[in-house]
């Protein structure tokens, strides 16, 4: 009986395709491509009946953000999940430093629900609807 | 304003024999010159000293070590970050000074030249761009090559001309001073955790022993003609009982001629030699060597030495001497930083605090002062603190204080917590000389000028020599008698003058002048076997390649070039 | 006729490649292709023909779409603001050149500015843990010629620092180490396993955020002291094979990332790990190294650390000295408690990687992002000034992860009459001064 919603734990990191995005532009197809997806052990996606390639919502303490579900290629451990750097991760990540000037990058909780229909921002609306800028 | 004249001075040159005599001083276009137009500007020197300026000739000012001991030290700082009103930027560091704060410093306290006594060839863009940012003083630094893998190889088959080649080859590449030779074999050991401590130990693999390095980098010195000479910190620096690894090391210099066109003649300078002159077996029955070592540099006259004071503060040790480093880790337990340099060398730092209620930090100090005072020539011996080793550059006139003034030292001496101990240890106690003012021009100005080759232009104040000028406020006929004066006399000249133009005044920086940066460029006759290694080396072991090796031209604005002929050797 | 630069060095990441071989059209102006370069490399100077370039500096208007303004127009709006703040957080310059930083630097000591660099969010936990206990390192050769065993603790050097196991730690033939990867054993410890791991022989997996732990373990492991079962789910059996086999090498190396510095425990992760270092060179030779992510963070820590003696987070805001505490002149710190009233933002992209929260309240302070390219931030900041990409269309000095300092190179020039950061700096302080002298904004 698959979870509607799955706690995980998160880190965020730099892949290769993120770094070639990043190159490409932070506004190219290959940077969204690369960052805009969450990895996640199979297991986990049995636990919330996820498909592959399937948008869900991630959800911190600091808000939510829309990634597509992946499985890994570099495995995870069951409870594990792994958002690429990019303003979508950071869209969630806590920025308390514990006085270190280091945010959460690595290692804090998150909610994971299903949310097949919703439409994943782009790298700069995603943080320009954060702070307001988007005229509605 | 480019002519001035410095009136009723009273003037100390060894270069010219002057002992305090009033004399004119007349300043025209960046040198001194014999007379000068009634338009020139007036500086009244009546009742001052009037010197050269000083030529540091050993400090750790500028390189990746000086900059991590920064970095890392941020608590050197506190209660040091501040700016004076006026020119000049932030400044800050106690025992390792921001590069503005270095040259700043240097120049309040009559300073006109400093040697960077360590460059690692891989790291001098480093350097260079830190010396390009310490502003007033001229600057110059030296490679090393006492654990270097070409010069290792050549000199196991004692290839002179092909060690001679590499060396002039690194010169041009790093725009490079001369030879530096730190703890001989003893770093290449280093980077398996091993140490060469006397000059006969064989460095791993490379099957070759202090002794051979030592010996022939003196010969490749003598056979490029270089400025300055062989420039040594011997191996077993710091350990109780090595005086005879230090006179074994000089030893080896017996016999050897000077050859340059630079009016040079020594053919080795032993470096903070304080460190090196320690009798005894271990801390406890440690004594003071200063007596042994210096009989014999006294007796050598091809022998320059510098004495490398310890000034009894907090301060930061930094050397190419790796294992030195990790050692005194383990003695005092502070931070350690190390850093490997492939097929070059190493370096190591370590915080210490030379705390004067330490029986054996004192009698070092004692070391430190028994050296000069024992020196009959005192163009031959120089006065430094190893910076910051030893103590920061800084604390330079409170070690003039302390040789000057026989009352002042005796002072501290006395009221060391362990008294009876450190005099039992040392000599110092019953050594009257106090060094004078001429003594210490010899010592600061025209010996360590003579000793890089610069006597040409710089470290006395006849005409035609480069207007590097410092007036102090100091009367010699009223000298002063208590150490916090003559202190303060030295720490705050009066006018610096540098190439001619006023740069300090009254202790406050007021112009930045236009600083060197001073390299010597050494010809020699093809070598296709050293091009072929060097290319051979890169190719294989380097991690960067052979054409992003050398320092651009950009890095160094202004260059002072010092050019030697060594084709015809 | 195309024509090859050869000996380019690659601006990307700390591993500072120096071989690479690149293509120009014969007018200077276009790059055709590259050499040697991994992905991410070949990609940023590929990048530099790409069409779309913003070529002149670009103002946000009311209605949130932007429109071009002159170099003069932009310099004048940035000084403006800069001498009208009293705080500014001055933050980025790990992707500019060391000549450029300096002049950068001249104007936060004149204005009153916070300069602090990309390492404030990747590896200030490891320069606030040398602040501490020091460092044991080498330079990248010597691990190439000498390390016989190379740990990868929480780094990923496949993907991060793409040619770095084939030119230092794993596959090079070196003068020691004739045998390549053959003659050294390479583990990889991290909470996944890795494209990294699957290039070591052992990959061991630890517990997310139990770094601290198993490193610890490894300490007492090696003075031979007792240990539990297991540590971060490590089996104390293997921890202590582990050990063992360390205290047996010639010449250890240990390279570290993200996986530390970012997790629970920060520079304390790095701390234990120097520790651990320092601790195995009374058995043997060791040395340990962080993989510096942007191509010249560390050059920024070198010109701070000579100029204020500080790596990163230099509070100048009182004009009369330099201040560094992390978690006080931090800019993530400074962000999130609303303690800057002006955002000057240098080769970075914050809107990109830092935390939302932080960007929020950078976003409602005037701001200036300088980029050759528009990306995150550009779009929430007030003037986008557009500059040379540095190491492509201009030289400077950059330091690698091992300090070496190489001089970057310009292969092409930049598009018609796009300024470098070094003329921009330059004619912002030139602005400031006017500014200053004529009694403030």
């Amino acid at each position: 009986m698959a979870e509607k919603k799955i706690t995980l734990n998160m880190i965020t990191c730099r892949t290769i395709q993120q770094g070639v995005g990043m190159e490409a532009g932070k506004t190219s197809q290959k940077y969204f491509d690369a960052c805009t997806i969450m990895h996640m052990h199979p297991e986990d996606m049995k636990k919330l009946g996820v498909w592959k390639n399937t948008n869900v919502k991630v959800t911190s303490s600091v808000g939510s953000v829309i990634v597509k579900a992946v499985e890994t290629r570099e495995d995870l451990v069951p409870g594990l999940a792994h958002i690429p750097m990019g303003p979508w991760a950071n869209r969630i990540v806590p920025a308390y430093t514990y006085s270190t000037g280091e945010p959460c990058f690595k290692g804090f909780p998150v909610d994971v629900e299903i949310a097949a229909n919703e439409r994943i921002k782009g790298a700069v609306e995603v943080l320009q609807d954060a702070c307001g800028l988007i005229r509605k | 304003m480019s002519e001035f004249i410095i009136k009723n001075g009273r003037v100390f040159d060894p270069v010219q024999g002057i002992k305090g005599d009033k004399k004119d001083i007349a300043v025209k276009d960046g040198k001194i010159v014999d007379k000068i137009g009634s338009g020139a500007k007036v500086i009244d020197a009546k009742d001052k000293t009037v010197m050269a300026g000083a030529l540091e000739i050993h400090a750790h000012v500028a390189g990746p070590k000086v900059n991590a001991g920064r970095w890392y030290r941020p608590e050197d700082k506190h209660f040091d970050s501040h700016k004076t009103a006026g020119i000049t930027r932030i400044e800050g560091g106690k025992s390792i000074p921001t590069v503005f704060k270095t040259g700043y410093e240097y120049a309040r306290m009559g300073f006109t030249f400093a040697m960077e006594a360590a460059m690692p060839p891989l790291y001098a863009r480093h350097v260079h761009e830190e010396i390009h940012d310490t502003p007033i003083i001229d600057e110059a630094a030296l490679p090393v090559f006492g654990n270097n893998w070409f010069i290792l190889e050549y000199l196991k088959n004692q290839e002179i001309e092909n060690t001679a080649a590499y060396i002039a080859w690194i010169l041009r590449q790093t725009k490079g001073y001369g030879v530096k030779c730190v703890n001989p074999g003893g770093t290449e050991a280093w980077a398996w955790g091993l140490n060469c401590l006397t000059i006969h130990d064989p460095v791993p693999y490379f099957d070759i022993t202090p002794a051979e390095i030592i010996k022939g980098l003196i010969a490749a010195n003598e056979y490029l003609g270089l400025p300055h000479s062989m420039h040594l910190h011997q191996n077993d620096l710091g350990n109780p009982g090595n005086y005879k690894t230090t006179i074994d090391s000089l030893k080896i210099a017996e016999g050897v001629k000077a050859n340059n066109k630079f009016g040079r003649e020594q053919v080795l300078h032993s470096t903070h030699l304080q460190f090196h002159a320690y009798k005894g077996t271990n801390w406890g029955d440690f004594e003071s060597g200063a007596k042994e070592v210096m009989d014999y540099v006294n007796k050598q006259k091809n022998l320059t030495i510098d004495t490398g004071n310890v000034t009894l503060d907090e301060t930061t040790t930094m050397t190419a001497d790796g294992p030195f480093e990790h050692h005194l880790h383990g003695l005092n337990h502070l931070k350690w930083f190390n850093v490997d340099v492939e097929l070059e060398t190493a370096a190591g730092i370590v915080p210490f605090i030379y705390d004067p209620a330490n029986a054996v930090f004192c009698s070092q100090w004692a070391v430190g002062l028994e050296i000069p005072l024992y020196a009959k020539d005192p163009m031959r011996c120089f006065i430094t603190t190893d910076h910051p080793n030893a103590g920061p550059f800084t604390r330079y006139p409170r070690v003039y204080s302390w040789l000057m003034s026989k009352k002042t030292r005796d002072a501290l001496l006395n009221g060391f917590k362990k008294a009876d101990k450190v005099i039992g240890a040392t000599n110092l106690a019953n050594m009257d000389r106090e060094i004078t003012l001429y003594e210490l021009a010899a010592m600061t100005r025209a010996g360590p000028a003579k000793a890089l080759g610069l006597a040409k232009d710089y470290g006395g104040l006849a005409p035609g020599m480069n207007a590097d000028i410092a007036i102090y406020n100091i009367n010699p006929d009223k000298f002063p008698s208590d150490g916090a004066a003559i202190e303060k006399a030295f720490a705050q000249v009066s006018w610096l003058f540098k190439d001619g133009k006023i740069c300090v005044e009254d202790g406050k920086v007021v112009d930045m002048g236009h600083k060197k940066t001073f390299w010597v460029d050494a010809k020699v006759n093809e070598n296709k076997q050293v091009m072929h290694d060097i290319k051979e080396k890169f190719l294989r072991y380097y991690s960067v390649n052979e054409n992003n090796y050398p320092v651009p031209e950009s890095y160094a604005p202004h260059q002072h070039i010092i050019s030697v002929d060594a084709t015809q050797a | 006729m195309p024509k090859e630069v050869t000996d380019v060095i690659c601006p990307f990441c700390g591993t500072l490649c120096d071989d690479l071989v690149v293509s120009v059209s014969d007018d200077n102006k276009t790059i055709l292709g590259v050499k040697n370069a991994c992905a991410i490399g070949a990609e940023k100077f590929n990048h530099q023909r790409q069409p779309g370039r913003v070529k002149r500096p670009r103002m946000r208007q009311a209605d949130g779409t932007y429109k071009e303004i002159t170099y003069d127009e932009a310099i004048d709006w940035t000084a403006k603001m800069l001498v009208k703040s009293r705080k500014t957080l001055m933050y980025g310059w790990a992707s500019t050149s060391c000549q450029a930083m300096s002049i950068g630097h001249e104007i936060a000591e004149k204005v009153g500015g916070i300069v602090d660099n990309c390492a404030t969010v990747c590896h200030g936990s490891s320069l606030i843990a040398i602040e501490d206990v020091g460092v044991p390192s080498c330079t990248l050769g010597e691990v190439k010629n000498r390390a016989d065993r190379v740990i990868f603790w929480g780094c990923n050097p496949a993907h991060a620092h793409p040619r770095h196991m084939s030119r230092y730690s794993i596959f090079p033939r070196g003068f020691f180490t004739v045998k390549g990867h053959k003659g050294r054993k390479i583990y990889a410890i991290d909470c996944r396993y890795t494209d990294t791991a699957k290039c070591a022989d052992e990959f061991i997996q630890v517990q997310q955020g139990y770094d601290y732990e198993l490193l610890n373990a490894f300490r007492t492991a090696a003075r031979g002291e007792w240990l539990p079962d297991t540590v971060g789910g490590v089996p104390k059996e293997k921890i202590i094979e582990i050990v063992e086999d360390l205290k047996s090498a010639r010449f250890g190396i240990i390279f570290f990332g993200m996986g530390l510095t970012h997790s629970m425990g920060r520079n304390h992760n790095i701390d234990i790990a120097i520790n651990l270092t320092r601790d195995m060179n009374d058995f043997t030779k060791f040395a340990i190294m962080a993989m510096r992510g942007h191509w010249n963070v560390t050059g920024s820590g070198q010109v701070l650390g000579w100029q204020y003696g500080f790596p990163y987070a230099v509070d100048l805001s009182r004009r009369d000295q330099a201040r560094h505490q992390t978690g006080e002149t931090t800019s993530v710190d400074l962000l999130n408690r609303n303690e800057v009233e002006a955002c000057f933002y240098i080769a970075t992209d914050p809107g990109a990687h830092f935390p939302v929260d932080a960007m929020i309240s950078s976003s409602r302070k005037p701001t200036v992002c300088i980029d050759p390219h528009i990306n995150c931030t550009t779009e929430i900041s007030d003037i986008h000034i557009p500059v040379a990409l540095v190491g492509v269309e201009v030289g400077g000095c950059a330091y690698r992860m091992d300090n070496v300092p190489i001089e970057t190179r310009k292969v092409v020039d930049p598009p018609e009459g796009v300024l470098t950061d070094e003329e921009l700096l330059t004619k912002i302080n030139h602005r400031v001064d006017e500014l200053l002298a004529a009694g403030g904004a």
